[in-house]
Order: structure tokens, then sequence, then C-alpha cells
């Protein structure tokens, strides 16, 4: 029997809909190349959402994607590309061309994304660092400034805290209420739901509350931080979820190749995007042998740890 | 007999001979992830990996791996943490070395990975990633880059991440690994230390866009051994990160 469905279940079209704006910032991507929330990207491409600002560590393809479907103003992140092949040509054609439209970046270290985050997380103003000093990064920064150590040891660098609008993360399992079970590399998974004003979780599956309560070390977001909750399998792909989902190498490949040239990525955007209705379409076109290969079967269970008072 | 093996092979141990048993090791992407690898299956067997996206292993990955994200790399881990965690163990002192990579690089070590104009018109790189925090923050940095004059400049456009400088508080490159040879940059300047079989002094100053250290008695880099390959090739079995690559593959 299905879980009820409670006030913050969405499909993931509703949840975008209403929590996603022109011009928000959205944090995604935060559990660096795991995790992906690839649907949701999509999905936002779809409703043709405007003048966004993306916040992230790295990000593999997912903001190529959103910044050559026009839907970017402005990129905070450490790193944009493609793991597999490097550039991301999306990335390249706005940034150096202003195709398909002029964006503003923000360049930022992994670290000091993850020190914003985590300010506004801790809901400081600024934390301090000796990251970045020598390089050209924190020079003239908007958002990293030398400061004194208070206590007379050597000057560091105060990152300002960054607050995004929404984050937007997959995880394997969720109750309805949004406390979230989230396993294997975390990244700023947990730094982005803490700080951002809203947070929609993706997850595999909504499992009964008492999944979550017997391993509550596990739950990495608590649910009254969360305001929406989608089920949506497979809503990672082709980027890989501990336990679900092998990475599918070969499509990060594929759009390094086709996204090129424009032509290129208007293709892929035309037969994987803009053509489907939603992630169940996806997989349908995908096939059913590139799902089954990549869903994992096997088993490595955690040892179960005892919670008895 | 030596068995016959790619520059990229010889790279990823190049790359491994640089972790010494015991150590804490900062993983970047790409190569280093094979050399990780290596090192534990070979001479540094109680190392110890730290990932930027918060995972910590003490064996190498389960399986052939893309990315530091791929779940044969979570799965026998040892903890995974997030990112923040190990970046703060980095920026501790924890960390005894740590790999980057970088599209230029100039004599003090500094690298870009951020934009550039060498080529004529601006080129946009997708950035620092981990980088700037490794080459800020580990203990001594190893670099690993292509040879070639557009990418060893005198001056590079954007110091991504930094090299040696004045008043540096911690670390620094301490090695250069390249498609040509090895080169030691502790001393805050490029001096050849092993060229790779078949390179010559001449081909590398004509590679190099700025002065370098380099001459006739220089020695070879000693080649992979065959336990070294054995588990290059068995942990890169298609050869993704080490075969030769014909241009714009």
């Amino acid at each position: 029997m299905d879980p009820p469905l409670t006030s913050k279940r969405r499909s993931l079209a509703e949840a975008i809909r209403e929590q996603v704006h022109d011009g928000d910032a959205v944090a995604l991507g935060l559990a660096l190349e795991s995790g992906i929330p690839f649907a949701a990207v999509h999905e936002i491409i779809r409703q043709r959402r405007k003048d966004l600002t993306l916040i992230g560590p790295i990000s593999d393809m997912a903001f190529d994607q959103l910044i050559a479907a026009g839907t970017v103003a402005k990129v905070i992140a450490a790193w944009v590309g493609n793991v597999a092949g490097g550039s991301g040509y999306g990335f390249r054609r706005a940034y150096e061309q202003g195709q398909p439209r002029r964006i503003v970046m923000e360049d930022h270290s992994n670290f000091t994304v993850g020190l914003a985050l985590k300010a506004a997380a801790m809901g400081l103003p600024f934390l301090p660092t000796f990251t970045g000093i020598g390089g050209d990064i924190v020079r003239g920064h908007p958002r990293i400034r030398p400061i004194e150590d208070p206590f007379g040891g050597a000057g560091l660098l105060a990152v300002g805290a960054l607050k995004p609008d929404v984050a937007i993360v997959h995880v394997q399992r969720t109750d309805a209420s949004g406390n979230a079970h989230l396993w294997g590399n975390l990244g700023l998974t947990v730094e982005a739901a803490y700080a951002a004003r809203r947070t929609i979780v993706v997850c595999e599956e909504i499992v009964p509350d008492d999944v979550i309560r017997s391993d509550p070390n596990r739950t990495m977001i608590p649910g009254f931080l969360v305001t929406a909750v989608v089920e949506e399998p497979g809503g990672a792909l082709p980027s890989s979820v501990q336990g679900y989902w092998r990475r599918d190498f070969e499509t990060f490949l594929r759009y390094h190749q086709l996204s090129k040239t424009a032509p290129g990525y208007q293709s892929w955007l035309k037969e994987w995007v803009l053509d489907l209705p939603d992630r169940p379409a996806y997989l349908r076109h995908m096939g059913d042998a590139a799902v089954q290969r990549l869903r994992v079967s096997d088993r490595r269970l955690a040892a179960a740890a005892n919670f008895a008072p | 007999m030596i068995a016959s093996y790619t520059r990229k092979e010889l790279m990823v141990v190049a790359a491994a001979r640089e972790i010494r048993d015991g150590e804490v090791v900062f993983v970047g992407m790409r190569l280093p992830l094979l050399g990780f690898g290596l090192a534990k299956a070979t001479h540094a067997p109680t190392a110890v990996g730290l990932f930027e996206n918060g995972v910590i292993r003490d064996r190498p990955a389960e399986a052939f791996i893309y990315t530091m994200g791929d779940p044969p790399n979570i799965v026998g881990a040892i903890a995974c943490l997030g990112l923040n965690d190990v970046m703060s163990l980095l920026q501790q002192g924890r960390v005894d070395v740590g790999f980057i990579g970088g599209a230029e690089i100039d004599p003090y070590g500094n690298l870009n990975t951020t934009r550039t104009s060498g080529s004529g018109s601006m080129v946009r790189l997708p950035g620092s990633g981990g980088g700037g925090d490794i080459a800020s923050l580990a203990g001594r940095t190893v670099l690993i880059m292509e040879h070639e004059p557009r990418r060893f400049r005198e001056r590079v456009d954007y110091i991504t991440s930094p090299g040696h400088f004045p008043g540096r508080r911690q670390g620094g490159p301490a090695t250069l690994i390249t498609t040509l040879g090895v080169f030691d940059l502790s001393r805050g300047q490029v001096r050849a230390v092993s060229l790779h079989p078949g390179v010559t002094p001449a081909q590398v100053r004509e590679a190099t866009g700025f002065a370098i250290a380099v001459d006739d008695s220089v020695p070879a880099t000693t080649p992979p051994s065959t336990d070294e390959l054995a588990y290059i090739r068995h942990a890169d079995p298609e050869g993704f990160w080490t075969r030769e690559r014909r241009e714009g593959e």
C-alpha cells in the first residue's frame, strides 16, 4: 500500500512550479558527481525558468545544460564542466560569446562555496579561512574579503554567507514529511539544505517513517527544513545513486560530444528534454536494456545498529 | 624484459611514487584516482586517501571508476562525510600530499584552470574545483600537466591554484609530472629530476615556454615494474585513463 499523500508530496513538475521562480538562486549538484537531480534540471528547462542564479561546488554537466538552455543569469561555483570530458561547451558559449545569453560568473574554490553555504547554515554572516591566499580567485571577490585574526594570528579571508532561495537534492529515501536518509558521499548537501529558504527533496523511494526512525544517524536532512517531497526513481540519472543506480558514463560522454556546437546542443535538448513530458518518459526513451544495465540489483547491506534504550 | 607501456601509464606510476607509505593523501580527479590505488597496492599500503566529495578510504576502489563519486569508490570506504569535513582536515594541516592538474603553469608552480587568452581569443576553462584549496592547504602538492609550450608560460593569465609566493603559510608545489618528465618545484624553480625514456633535454626546453633547468645528465624516469603495470591494467582494464589517445578524442 502506498504511504498516505501528505501536504508536502508533489510531482516533480508541481514542485518546480511552486518552488523555483524566475530570478531564484538555486543550489543543486551538491554531492558533486553523484546524486545530481537531473530530472529537476530538465523540468526547470521545460518550464522555461529564466534569470536563475546557480549555486554548487562542481557541477557535472547539469549547470552546462541549464546555461545552454538560457535559464541562467549568474553562476556561483568552483567548477563548471563535464567531469568525463572536461569543458562545458554550453558554459563556454555563454561566458565567451554571450550565447544564448550573457552570464555572470562568481568564481570560487570548492571550499569557499562550502564555507559560504556553511556560514548561512550556521546563521553567521561569514566564516574565516586560509584557502585561496596568494591566488586570483579571492582578489577583488564580491563575497571574500581579507580580515585580521582578532586573537592576533595570521591574516585570513572571510567568506560571506550564501543563502540559496531553493536547494534541490536527490536522496535514497525519505518519509512523507521529508526526513531524508542519504548515504555515500555528502559533498555540500547538508549545508545547502540547512542554508536554503526552501528545499526540494527528490528521492528514490518514500518509505514509512518508522524506517527513518530506525536509523536517525542516517537522516541528513530533518523534514521540517523540507518544503517539497518528490518520489522520482531514477531522477538523478545519468549520475549515480549509491545502492540504486550506477553512473551512466556514456551519456556524459555523448552529451560532451553533441554539445560542442549550439545546434548539437539543441538536438540533445529536443530529444531528451523538450520532447519528453517527464522522467518516466525519459527512462522509457533510454530503453529497458539501458535502464536495467544501470540499476543496482546487488546487496551490500550495512550492519544493523542497535538503538534499544 | 621491460613490458611496453603508455606515456599515461608512466605518469600514473610517477604519481603513485610521490605517495609515501603512511601518508594522508588528498586525491584529485582523473590520473590520481588511479595513482592512489596503485600506491596503496604496491609501496604505500597504509596511506589514507581523502576525496573532496567527503569520502575517506584506505583501500583502492573495488572496480574501475570514472569519478570519485562512482559507487565502487564509496563501498568499502572508511567514512563518507561532507566536503567541508575533508577540506577542514586539509586546512588543519592533516594532509601530507595533494594532487592537482592544470591547463597552464608558470615557473613558480602557479596553475591556471579558470580562463586564458594564450591562444588569442579568450577561452573559459572549468575553474578551480578543489584545486585552489589543495594548492593552498596541502603539506605539499604534486602537479600533473600536458607538457606543451602554450601551457608552460612565463606568466599565467589567472592564478587559480597558487604556487610559491612570498609569505606562503604552508605547503606549495613539490613535484611536477608531465607527459615528458618529472620535475622538482620545491625550490621555486622548475628543475628536471628525470625525463621519460626517449625524451631529450632539447625536447623539454622546446616544450617549455620559460627557462627550465634540464641538462644531459638528467636520468630517465624508471619505467613501470610488471607489478605496477599489472595493477594499472586491472584497475583500468579498457585503458580509459591510460591508453594513448588520438587527436581530438
